[in-house]
C-alpha cells in the first residue's frame, strides 16, 4: 500500500477530510504528523527564512517531521485560489518551492496546483492526474473525490455546530469533543483556520475563552450567504478568500444581536492580515474589537491578560446596558 | 481640479508631464523626506508593507498643500499593493480630508482600458493631445531612465562620486523644468557629457545585481539610496527592474521593445515554478540570469513583511548555491537604521572583493607557471 503523508498544518484544518478521503479511497494509507509541538515549531523555524509568518514556519516543521516517516508521498499541493476571482496568498502560490529549496531528503512531492480563480476545469484535470498515481480506473479517481467532497461537506456541517475546524476534523475521525460549558458571553472569533485552530500557533485562545466563559462564534458556525452579502457591502471586492470571508463574518456579527464582541487573530507578519485587520477595525460600529497579533515570541501571561481584560470590559458593558434598559423601562 | 500622485523613484517627473498634457493643475509629490515618513507611519496600518506608509505620507502633505484628487494604481491580487488604495482612501477619509480618488485599475496587458481611464482624467482634451501627453511623458521617462543608468554605471568608476551624483541631479532637474522635445535631448546630453568627462578611479570594479520588489528598488528612500551606496563602494548596479521595461512587459505586453521577461521566468523555473505576485518570480529569474552573465553578487531588497520576496529568498539560497554566487538579503522599513545598513553592504562588498582577488591571484599563478 502506498503511504501518502499530509502535513498537519495550513489548509489542513479546511481540507484534510477530502484529501484523506481521496486517498484512502484509492487504497492510499494516509499519514499525518501531529498535532503542532514545540519540536515541530523549533524544526520549522530553523528550516524557513526568518521573515516569514509563523503558520509558514510551523508548516515548515510539519513537512520536515512527516519526512522522518516511510512515506511514498508528500502532499504538498499548490493552492493558488479555490474559487473565482480570489487568492489565498502569495506564499502559498510559492509553498511547494519554498520546501524544496530547503528541506533536504524529501520524498517524492505530490505538488499539483489548485488554481480555480478562472475555470474549475483545470482541477478535474489534476485530480485525475493525482488519482492516476494510484489507479489507472477513472471512475474510482471521480468516486474517490465526490466521497471526498460529501466527508468535506460533513466536517464542515459539524464545524457549523460550534466545533473549531480541527475539533471537526477530531469528531470526524472518532475521537469525541466537548465543547459544553458554562457560557455568559457570546464571543465572535475571526483568523485564519491554521492559524486560530492550531493550538500551539494561537495559544489555545479558543478554549483560553471558553474557560473564561465565552461560547464561542467562528465564521464557520455563520450563515455563508450572509458572510457573501456582507463582504458584498465594501467599496473593493477583497481578493483574498480568507481575507474576505473574515472582512464579511465580522460585518455579519457587528449586525448579530447575540454578540457581545469580536476578537480577530491576526499573524505577525501576514501581509493580508496587515490590512484586513485594519478594514474591519474601520468598519465595525456597534461592538467592541480587538485585534491581536501573535507570533512565536507572544508571551502566554500577557495574552491571557488581554483576554480577561476583554471580556471584564464585554460585561460591565452588558450590564450598564441592561440597567440603562431598566431604569427607562 | 489638483491632482497629485504618489512618488516611486523619478517617476513623478514623466507622470507629472503626463498630467500636465491633459492640461490638469499637478500638485507632484514632495520628495521623501523623515517628516513623509513619520506622517505617513503615523496614519497607516503597523504591519503594512513600507511603500503604503510613504504613499500615505506623500498624500497627507500634497493634500494639506491643497490637491483635491488622487491618482492611484489599482490590482487585483495576489499582493497587498492592489488594495493599497482602498484603505489608503479610507484612513484619509476618517482623517477628514476631502479628495476624490481616481484608481486605474489596469488589468493586464490591456493597454485599451488605460488608455480610456487615461483619456477621461483629462480635462476637455482631444485624442490628439492625450496622444501627444503619453508620448511626451515615454520620452521623459525613457531621458530619465538612460541618465539613471549612466549613474549606475558611472558612479562606480569615476574618482569624485559627489560630482557624479552632482551632475545627475541637476540633470534631473533640467529633465523635468524641460518643456519640449529639445530641452529634454539637450539636457539628456549635456549630462551625459558632463558625466563622462569625470576622471575614473583604477580600483577594483564590482558588478552587482539588485532584485526585488518595485518600489523598494526604484524608490531610494525604501532603500537608503542603496544603488548610490553600492556606487561609492566602486559597485556598477545592474537593476532587475526598469520603468520602461516594466510597462512595456506589464501594460504593452512587449509590444513596443524586446522584451526578456520570458527569459527571466524562464531562468526562475526550476526554483521557482509558479507565479507567486509582486516580483517574486523576477527576482529569482534575475538572480540565475546574473549568475549566467557573471555578475560578482547579487542583493536582494523589499519591504519587511513583503510576501513574494519572502518566496523568492527562499530559494534564493539554493540558486546562489549552485550557482556559487553569493546572494544578500535585505527588508527594510521604518525602523531600520542606516548603521546596521550600511555596514552589512560593507562587508558584503568587501566579501566580494576578496573573492575577485583571490579568483585574479589564480589567474596570475597559472599564467606564471606556479602553483
Ligand atoms: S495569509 Fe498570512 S498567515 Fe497565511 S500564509 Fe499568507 S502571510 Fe502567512
Ligand atoms: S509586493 Fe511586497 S511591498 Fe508590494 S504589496 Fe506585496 S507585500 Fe507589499
Amino acid at each position: 500500500m502506498k503511504r501518502v503523508g499530509i502535513p498537519h498544518g495550513l489548509f489542513y484544518y479546511y481540507y484534510y477530510p477530502l484529501w484523506k478521503t481521496f486517498f484512502n479511497s484509492l487504497g492510499a494509507e494516509v499519514v499525518t504528523s501531529p498535532a503542532t509541538n514545540r519540536l515541530i515549531v523549533d524544526a520549522g523555524i530553523q528550516k524557513a527564512v526568518d521573515e516569514t509568518c509563523l503558520p509558514i514556519k510551523v508548516y515548515f516543521g510539519h513537512v520536515f517531521q512527516l519526512c522522518q516517516q516511510n512515506l511514498d508521498y508528500i502532499f504538498i499541493p499548490r493552492l493558488v485560489s479555490i474559487e473565482a476571482k480570489s487568492y489565498i496568498c502569495p506564499k502559498f502560490m510559492g509553498v511547494p518551492d519554498m520546501i524544496k529549496a530547503t528541506i533536504p531528503g524529501l520524498p517524492p512531492v505530490i505538488d499539483i496546483v489548485i488554481d480555480l480563480s478562472k475555470t474549475d476545469k483545470l482541477l478535474k484535470k489534476d485530480i485525475f492526474q493525482l488519482g492516476r498515481l494510484f489507479t489507472r480506473d477513472n471512475k474510482a479517481i471521480r468516486n474517490a473525490y465526490k466521497k471526498g467532497l460529501q466527508e468535506y461537506y460533513f466536517c464542515r456541517a459539524l464545524a457549523g455546530q460550534g466545533y473549531t475546524m480541527s475539533e471537526a476534523i477530531q469528531v470526524w475521525e472518532g475521537t469525541s469533543q466537548d465543547i459544553t460549558g458554562e457560557y455568559d458571553l457570546n464571543l465572535g472569533l475571526l483568523g485564519h483556520g491554521y492559524s486560530l485552530y492550531d493550538e500551539n500557533i494561537s495559544m489555545n485562545i479558543v478554549n483560553k475563552v471558553r474557560a473564561m466563559g465565552c461560547r464561542v462564534h467562528l465564521p464557520e458556525t455563520c450563515d455563508r450567504k450572509s458572510i457573501e452579502a456582507e463582504a458584498a457591502t465594501i467599496p473593493k471586492r477583497v481578493f483574498w478568500t480568507l481575507g474576505r470571508k473574515m472582512v464579511g463574518s465580522a460585518l455579519h456579527m457587528d449586525k448579530r444581536k447575540d454578540i457581545d464582541g469580536m476578537i480577530y487573530v491576526a499573524c505577525f507578519g501576514c501581509g493580508p492580515d496587515s490590512l484586513i485587520g485594519e478594514i474591519i477595525e474601520r468598519k465595525i460600529k456597534n461592538k467592541p474589537f480587538m485585534l491581536i497579533t501573535i507570533d512565536e515570541h507572544t508571551g502566554e501571561g500577557g495574552l491571557v491578560t488581554r483576554l480577561e481584560a476583554f471580556c471584564d470590559m464585554l460585561r460591565r458593558r452588558r450590564a450598564s446596558s441592561e440597567n440603562n434598559i431598566s431604569s427607562h423601562g | 481640479m489638483k491632482i497629485t500622485f504618489p512618488r516611486m523613484g523619478n517617476t513623478h517627473i514623466p507622470i507629472k508631464a503626463l498630467l500636465q498634457g491633459l492640461k490638469l493643475e499637478v500638485i507632484p509629490p514632495l520628495p521623501i523626506s523623515k517628516k513623509t515618513m513619520e506622517l505617513g507611519v503615523k496614519y497607516s496600518p503597523e504591519y503594512a508593507c513600507l511603500p503604503l506608509k510613504i504613499n500615505m505620507g506623500n498624500f497627507i502633505e500634497t493634500l494639506d498643500q491643497g490637491a483635491d484628487t488622487i491618482l492611484m494604481a489599482g490590482g487585483w491580487g495576489p499582493c497587498r499593493f492592489g488594495y493599497y488604495a482602498q484603505v489608503e482612501r479610507d484612513i484619509l477619509k476618517d482623517l477628514g480630508y476631502q479628495f476624490d480618488i481616481v484608481i486605474l485599475e489596469a488589468p493586464d496587458s490591456r493597454l485599451s482600458e488605460l488608455f480610456k481611464q487615461i483619456k477621461k482624467l483629462g480635462k476637455n482634451v482631444s485624442l490628439f493631445e492625450v496622444c501627444k501627453a503619453i508620448k511626451f511623458a515615454w520620452y521623459k521617462l525613457n531621458t530619465v531612465e538612460q541618465l539613471e543608468k549612466k549613474l549606475e554605471y558611472i558612479l562606480a568608476r569615476v574618482a569624485d562620486k559627489n560630482a557624479a551624483e552632482k551632475v545627475y541631479n541637476n540633470g534631473l532637474d533640467a529633465i523635468d523644468k524641460a518643456g519640449c522635445y529639445e530641452e529634454v535631448a539637450f539636457a539628456l546630453r549635456s549630462t551625459l557629457n558632463k558625466m563622462e568627462k569625470l576622471p575614473h578611479h583604477n580600483r577594483i570594479l564590482l558588478k552587482i545585481g539588485l532584485v526585488g520588489e518595485i518600489y523598494t528598488i526604484l524608490e531610494p528612500a525604501a532603500n537608503y539610496n542603496i544603488v548610490n551606496y553600492l556606487g561609492r563602494l566602486d559597485g556598477e548596479v545592474i537593476r532587475s527592474i526598469y520603468t520602461t521595461d516594466w510597462i512595456n512587459d506589464h501594460l504593452l505586453g512587449g509590444k513596443i521593445k524586446k522584451s526578456n521577461h520570458q527569459h527571466i521566468i524562464n531562468c526562475a523555473k526550476p526554483y521557482l515554478n509558479y507565479w507567486v505576485g509582486g516580483h517574486g518570480q523576477e527576482s529569482v529569474g534575475s538572480t540565475v540570469d546574473f549568475a549566467q552573465r557573471n555578475y560578482h553578487g547579487v542583493i536582494q531588497i523589499g519591504p519587511m513583511t513583503c510576501m513574494p520576496e519572502i518566496v523568492a529568498q527562499s530559494v534564493l539560497g539554493k540558486v546562489s548555491d549552485e550557482y556559487g554566487i553569493p546572494c544578500m538579503t535585505m527588508y527594510f522599513d521604518e525602523h531600520a537604521g542606516t548603521g546596521g545598513i550600511y555596514t552589512r553592504l560593507e562587508a558584503f562588498m568587501d566579501m566580494l572583493q576578496r573573492r575577485v582577488m583571490e579568483h585574479n591571484k589564480h589567474k596570475f599563478d597559472l599564467v606564471a607557471g606556479r602553483n
